[in-house]
């Protein structure tokens, strides 16, 4: 591998020596290139597509692994991963999904959304969104990097101590995880706070609190779980960096650390942080159902107030992800009653959306049929969310596979089958093209029929006393009928992905134009061109209520209401310090993870160079004259 | 060709029922089929919430198919006006708020009295202690009211509480026994404890359900109950452990034994004067019925054991004994499997 290291830094040298060596010429064509643009880009819709396309890389690797694990899983004693590398694999899984998939893909389907939802032309801080979205990047480089050099880490995306300490997990494995994820965190935090500010600040004159579209205010909500979340993973993550980095002993017996610290750590960040990758996906459900009902959404009061009880009491019941570890009846038993009452916001979002389809007219495009199945599949996997609080219940079934079962029922079926409905929802927004229906829907059925093919059977093997994360099992336990099933169930699911790649890949090529509002849309975004100009609004319109497009298409004159006179816009100019910045965090990740005090330490300078740099720079933007525009509607 | 799929898929799908519902009747590994009080109570609780939530379910189906199919888009009403926008309904938010609220408390009742008489201490003088410890990846048992221990079966008296005492060595592990009961994590530097009881003699499926290392998924053990009067047996042929070698090959089993294994493995009564403490038990190694929890006890695997530990087990701490010759195996397997 440090060949190929070498090869690459050689192929570097030779490349510039070829185009010219680095001087002004070089320079100039490379900032002319699109692949400096995309680096150095602030726009928030390009930001987005960033997004998604790394997290549509990481979703590919991860789910790649899922589909090694249901392979070596299809038939008992198979050989195919066994001991430690299936460990890996399943954490890589895992950390993975949640880390680099669910949240950028969601965080991707935010950055375009959002600004154009509350009629703005980006975000508050554009160099921090991008800067968010490199640290993002690296991370997630950081922590795969781990197949090629050194091992995977191996200790569940949970990295329970004392298995992630040095004595039981001694190679670099672990130190990708802490690193990787520390990294990768900073950027989500920042992304977090640039949302925060952009829909407290940002909002076009009109648009009040309690006029935001569901997808601005679930983003909202989970903007503040991750500014509240997050901070306890850095914290975490540290104290395990410094047990295996520099043997202090927060989590080793032997020096008086307490083990059991390290889960209330990770799951007091790890519960809400189900709960951010789950509460967007809750905003595009409702954009989807109301829009092709034809509906305003019905109780919107109650769903933002159920929303935030949602948030709210995510914070509130991270033991129950504990209840095996013995920490007495009483504290069982209150994050039990905790537990159970988020079954009532949450069956007030389920019935809300019921009553937004009753009485409205069902266009079961794509987008729709993955918000309808949502349903299907989001009240069986609560239910099960439910059972899993009664405690002595749960401790039959705790981290058996009924655990496995219940969680990909949420995660797949809210924050997966919501991303898709989003990406299908609003890939015309962002492209200005259709995605095929016909392949949509094929893409819809194959994934979610393999899904429950996949997940419903697990419920069982947990029950007939199948551990979760153990890479085989004995023959003669009736085991092996619902394994296979399973296995089956996660090869229709690739196929359905597959049909995903295949349309997107389609739609690029030759795709049919959307025009500007193709669904009949009800918020500010269906108002403006598609894709949106860079300055998304010519004018910032003013909102004059709920469903502010709709209001103006049936109740107006079709056109939106502007809240300022043409004039020069002003646009934040393109960085590329928040790739630098990522970069140097990058080699400094790198050098910690092998014990290389000098290689991390440098990439820490580097931030602090490109820190200084940033703080000194004048940079006051550019203004876009009203004669330059191209393509305004509105 | 075509007509014969339906037929084949409903076959296919009585079959899987079929198999759901007998569950695992004759192996002991079933939730679902509780072969003591704390389990049957556990899942009498998990029936509940299951009936309560299947009550919720079908409500949300009723809705749902009733929505689905009255309210979709047909062809021509695209030219019709747009359905009335309605805004929401106070009565039905109230509904819908407080009828789960019902249901969870009908639910929260018997979760939080159950929850607490699980955790009771049992009476001492109706039931017996047993000590846990979870090592990567075996598990060790002390009897301390009888000063016997043993590694990998654990041998109980039915209709008797059982007091697990549960500790971890190194890292966590979790001690399961889904026919008698919920689990309960072995932490590292924490005591925990897990009552259970076994209502008939039986051999009971054992697991450790906290990922644990390379190995975990083979960390398997095994209870075995005995009505009290054959425990009270098992606990004496324990006590006072038959460990001489039977014949001359056997003897040379146990010096095998002696230059190889004992620095990690413990035979009681064998004469040895080194105890060793990181490695399981072997004391009356022939009435196992698994070695290392994972392979059946018989000569075949254990020789297959002694010759190639990791490729059964990864990641244990076992070296391979492949530098013995295969008579030698053969000596130290006839003396193992003499034990008693």
């Amino acid at each position: 591998m440090a060949t190929l290291i070498v090869i690459i830094v050689f192929a570097l040298f030779l490349g510039a020596i070829l185009t010219g060596g680095y001087n002004r010429e070089y320079l100039e064509r490379m900032q002319k290139s699109w692949i400096w643009q995309w680096i150095t880009t602030v726009d928030h819709k390009r930001i987005g597509i960033l997004y998604l396309l790394a997290g549509g890389f990481f979703f590919g690797v991860a789910g790649l692994e899922a589909l090694l694990i249901r392979i070596q899983l299809m038939f008992p004693d198979n050989q195919l991963l066994t001991g430690d590398f299936y460990n890996q694999v399943l954490t890589m899984h895992g950390t993975t999904m949640i880390f680099l998939v669910a949240l950028p893909l969601l965080f991707g389907l935010m950055n375009v959304i959002v600004p154009l939802q509350i009629g703005a032309r980006d975000v508050a801080f554009p160099f921090l969104n991008s800067l968010g979205f490199w640290l993002y990047f690296a991370g997630g480089l950081l922590l795969n990097l781990s197949w090629l050099f050194g091992g995977a880490p191996d200790s569940g995306w949970t990295n329970y101590a004392t298995l992630a300490l040095n004595d039981y997990s001694p190679g670099p494995g672990i130190n990708y995880y802490v690193l990787g994820l520390q990294i990768a965190g900073i950027g989500t935090l920042i992304s977090g706070i640039n949302f925060l500010v952009t829909i407290v600040n940002m909002r076009a004159p009109g648009m009040s609190y309690l006029r935001m579209p569901l997808f601005t205010w679930t983003t909202f909500v989970a903007s503040i779980l991750i500014l509240f979340a997050f901070p306890p993973l850095t914290a975490g993550l540290f104290m395990m960096m410094f047990d295996r980095l520099f043997d202090t002993k927060f989590f080793a017996i032997s020096g008086g650390g307490n083990v059991t610290i390290w889960q209330h750590i990770f799951w007091i960040f790890g519960h809400p942080e189900v709960y951010i990758i789950m509460v967007p996906a809750f905003g595009i459900f409702s954009d989807v159902i109301s829009t092709f009902s034809k509906k305003r959404l019905f109780g919107y009061n109650s769903m933002v107030f159920a929303t935030v009880l949602i948030g709210f009491l995510g914070f509130m019941v991270w033991v129950h992800h504990m209840f095996t570890v013995g920490l007495g009846p009483i504290a069982n038993t209150i994050f039990a009653i905790a537990t159970m009452a988020i079954a009532v916001p949450t069956g007030i979002k389920i019935f809300n959306w019921l009553f937004t389809m009753w009485g409205g007219r069902i266009r079961f495009t794509t987008s729709m049929l993955f918000a309808a199945g949502f349903i299907v599949t989001f009240v069986m996997g609560g239910v099960t969310g439910v059972m899993l609080a009664v405690v002595p219940a749960n401790l039959q079934v705790h981290d058996t596979y009924f655990v496995v079962a219940h969680f990909h029922y949420v995660l797949i079926g809210g924050t997966i089958q919501g991303f898709f409905a989003g990406l299908y929802f609003w890939w015309p927004k962002m492209f200005g093209t259709l995605l095929n229906e016909r392949l949509g829907k094929a893409h819809f059925w194959l994934f979610y029929l393999g899904h429950h093919l996949t997940f419903f059977p697990q419920h069982f093997l947990g029950l007939f006393g199948m551990p979760r994360r153990i890479f085989t099992y004995m023959k003669g336990y009736e085991l092996e009928m619902s394994n296979l099933l399973s296995s089956i169930g996660a090869i229709l699911m690739t196929a359905g992905v597959l049909a995903l790649l295949y349309n997107i890949m389609l739609t690029l090529r030759k795709g049919e134009p959307a025009g500007s509002d193709p669904w009949d849309g009800r918020s500010l975004e269906w108002a403006i061109s598609s894709p949106p100009p860079v300055y998304n609004f010519a004018q910032i319109p003013r909102v004059r209520g709920l469903d502010p497009w709709w209001l103006e298409k049936y109740e107006g004159d079709g056109t939106l209401k502007a809240a300022e006179p043409l004039g020069p816009i002003h646009m934040p100019s393109p960085n590329h310090l928040p790739f630098l910045m990522a970069m140097s965090f990058f080699i400094s990740g790198l050098g910690f993870v092998f014990h290389s005090w000098q290689v991390g330490f440098l990439g820490l300078i580097g931030v602090a160079i490109i820190l200084f740099v940033r703080s000194f720079e004048e940079d006051h933007g550019y203004h876009i004259q009203p004669d330059e525009w191209n393509g305004v509607e509105s | 060709m075509k007509r014969y799929l339906p037929a084949k898929w409903v076959v296919a799908c009585l079959l899987m029922i079929f198999i759901w519902v007998t569950g695992c009747a004759k192996h002991n590994m079933s939730v679902l089929d509780p072969q003591g009080p704390v389990g049957k109570v556990q899942l009498n609780l998990l029936y509940l919430s299951t009936g309560i939530m299947t009550f919720v379910v079908i409500v949300v189906a009723v809705i749902y198919i009733y929505v689905v199919v009255r309210y979709r888009e047909r062809p021509g009403d695209e030219e019709k006006d747009p359905p009335e926008q309605v805004a929401g309904s106070k009565k039905l938010e109230i509904l819908w708020t407080s009828v789960p609220i019902l249901l969870l408390i009908v639910l929260a009742i018997p979760t939080i009295s159950t929850t607490f008489t699980l955790n009771k201490k049992p009476d001492p003088d109706h039931s017996i202690r047993i000590n846990v410890i979870g090592y990567q990846y075996w598990w060790g048992f002390e009897y301390p009211d009888y000063k016997v221990t043993t590694s990998n079966e654990v041998h109980i008296p039915t209709g008797k509480k059982v007091e697990f005492i549960l500790k971890a060595h190194d890292v966590i592990h979790s001690f399961w026994v889904p026919s008698l009961g919920g689990k309960e994590d072995l932490t590292p530097g924490r005591t925990t404890r897990l009552v259970l009881q076994a209502d008939k003699p039986g051999i009971y499926e054992g697991k450790c359900t906290e990922l644990c290392g390379a190995s975990h998924a083979l960390m398997r053990f095994r209870v075995v109950a005995h009505q009290p009067e054959d425990f009270e047996d098992w606990i004496a042929s324990q006590v006072t452990p038959d460990s001489t070698p039977k014949n001359k090959q056997a003897e040379q089993g146990r010096r095998l034994f002696a230059q190889n294994c004992i620095g990690c493995h413990a035979i009681r009564g064998a004469g040895y004067k080194v105890l060793g403490r990181t490695a399981p038990e072997l004391t009356a190694f022939s009435e196992r019925t698994r070695i290392a929890g994972v392979l059946d006890n018989n000569r075949a695997n254990l020789k297959s054991w002694l010759k190639n530990p990791q490729g059964i087990k990864p990641g244990n701490r076992m070296p391979a004994f492949d530098h013995l010759t295969d008579q030698q195996v053969e000596a130290m397997v006839e003396y193992l499997e003499t034990l008693k």
